[in-house]
């Protein structure tokens, strides 16, 4: 974890609520796709748990969906604000553990993390397979930029307006061969997904509410089949073994 | 900056207060934890605790609500665990935050403290509800805060703190019963109650419903008690409650304070500590004080 300035270069509109967020500073504290920045805000006393979608060496971008003030208040930033951030929270997930066949499961907001894991599974080597899900075609975003990785997507929406009709399981049915899956996305959809028995193990990321961030407060912690974790530190990735559903409510 | 609580020596008086620092993993990765006076470590009960369902902690204007629930390993697990790493990572005197749910439960946790070297004061954290009184609050009876008070120094080799809890009419009035019961010091505050609830769901947010209110929107009530306590009693007050200065831990200790506990701060800016550390000489020689134990009870003219 570093705590640094990063600047907010440029934001650009992805949906009605939808925003991409690009900022420079300091990314030598992030090791792995899947972990979040936690972002102080001028007015707020908690600080805005951040997925990271993709960084490099000098910047970092985020996705970032409108849910409340706070959320409101970070997209409305004018380019060139200062940011204080805690970079490089949490565990990110595994590329290792996912073999060939992996299908990367994303839904809404839950996209972000998925883009740049994508990335870097292609940089080694493996092709993975892409299934985003949303509610409505004006919801989707970032289907181009998955699509100019070369990833295999498919899109589900639930009103049927872009791709298959129904939930992101119907894409991951569809391609059988894929036997691992890293999920970012809300809650059922994790749950479904979890279900699907053509999956022999995969990673699933958790939201909570934190006070931290960085795994002192002990604000975010669920049980596990191995014990209790913070989600904010030993997750937000938990694996599919270890996750007891009763827990999220 | 070292100042004295009960005859342990601080290098100054700045505190990571309990269940903000766990128990010191987290922060050490962040700075040497050396410079700090001490720290209190995380509420520490007699059984492992799991704590409360999720969520646990909401926002509000100034602050934060937490619902932990005392999650922690249990004190054998700390003695046997946690002790031995804080050794490592820290080698000052360490405030042990004690927990219970019975008198006797307080007792026995700090009986097991008594052979902990490095433990130097034991915090007795009575805002816990005692399963054998319905669930009232220890804290909120000047009684069953002095019957604790009582049964842990019957069997405590350490200066014992009593951490006081904001939620009475009077807290001098509980603060004079501790006291009187044989404390050695006192603690205030801990968190005020409260709650949030969400306009969607029309359920609070915190699983818990409610949640205990720290962070700087705390301070003036903070500080208040403090000034009241310290004309009530002649023991050493911990001050905490909203500090995120070495501005705000100079005002506790004007207020009446020998030392300071920062809480929520840390959680906001994991460097709050080290920068009130830092900030405080300069700030004393502003303020034209040669040693800052001079700054307790100032404004009591």
């Amino acid at each position: 974890m570093k705590k640094s300035l990063f600047t907010l270069e440029r934001i650009r509109p992805l949906t009605a609520d939808t925003y991409e967020l690009l900022l420079s500073g300091d990314t030598s504290a992030i090791t792995a796709p899947g972990q979040f920045v936690n972002i102080e805000l001028p007015g707020k006393f908690l600080r805005r748990p951040i997925s990271i979608c993709d960084w490099s060496s000098a910047d970092l971008t985020l996705l970032v969906k409108v849910v409340g003030g706070g959320t409101q208040e970070l997209v409305d930033l004018a380019p060139g604000t200062k940011l204080d951030v805690l970079s490089g929270l949490g565990n990110g997930f595994d590329r290792s553990l996912a073999g060939a066949h992996p299908i990367l499961a994303g839904g809404g907001i839950g996209v972000a993390p998925l883009y740049g894991l994508a990335r870097r599974m292609l940089q080694a080597g493996t092709v993975p397979t892409v299934a985003l899900g949303f509610r409505m075609a004006a919801d989707a975003f970032y289907l181009e930029e998955f699509e100019a990785l070369g990833c295999r997507l498919s899109v589900a929406t639930e009103d049927g307006s872009l791709g298959t009709r129904g939930f992101v399981t119907s894409c991951i049915q569809a391609a059988p061969a894929c036997d691992y899956v890293l999920a970012c996305g809300p809650l059922p959809m994790l749950k479904a997904v979890h279900g699907l028995p053509q999956l022999r193990d995969g990673q699933f990321s958790f939201e909570a509410r934190m006070g931290c961030g960085f795994g002192a407060c002990m604000g975010c912690t669920v049980p596990t089949k191995n014990g209790y974790k913070r989600v904010c530190k030993d997750g937000p990735i938990l694996y599919k073994e270890e996750i007891i559903w009763d827990t999220f409510s | 900056m070292t100042v004295s609580l009960a005859g342990v020596e601080l290098k100054n008086p700045i505190i990571p207060a309990s269940g903000t620092f766990g128990y010191g993993r987290e922060y050490a990765e962040l700075y040497d934890l050396d410079i700090l006076g001490s720290f209190s470590w995380k509420g520490t009960t007699g059984a492992p605790r799991l704590g409360n369902p999720q969520p646990r902690i909401a926002e509000t204007a100034g602050g934060m609500l937490n619902a932990v629930g005392l999650q922690n390993p249990g004190i054998d697990a700390v003695i046997e665990t946690e002790v031995p790493n804080i050794a490592k990572l820290f080698h000052g005197p360490v405030i042990a935050n004690v927990g219970g749910f019975s008198i006797e439960e307080y007792a026995e946790n700090c009986r097991k403290l008594n052979d902990v070297d490095q433990v130097a004061i034991l915090e007795v954290n009575i805002s816990c509800p005692n399963v054998h009184a319905g669930g009232k609050n220890f804290g909120c009876d000047p009684k069953a805060a002095a019957e604790v008070t009582r049964a842990v120094k019957a069997v405590a080799k350490k200066p014992v703190f009593m951490k006081l809890t904001p939620n009475v009419t009077d807290i001098a009035e509980i603060a004079r019963a501790c006291a009187g019961a044989g404390a050695d010091g006192l603690c205030l505050i801990n968190t005020l109650l409260g709650m949030r609830i969400d306009l969607r769901s029309r359920k609070p947010v915190i699983a818990n419903r409610t949640g205990g209110l720290s962070g700087p929107a705390v301070f003036p009530v903070a500080l208040r008690m403090v000034w009241d306590v310290y004309e009530a009693v002649d023991i050493p007050i911990i001050g905490c409650g909203g500090v995120s200065s070495a501005e705000d831990a100079a005002e506790m200790m004007l207020a009446g304070a020998a030392a300071v506990e920062v809480g929520a701060a840390n959680l906001k800016d994991p460097y709050a500590c080290k920068t009130i550390v830092e900030n405080l000489p300069a700030l004393c020689e502003k303020l034209g004080v040669a040693h800052i134990s001079e700054l307790t009870g100032g404004a009591h003219q």
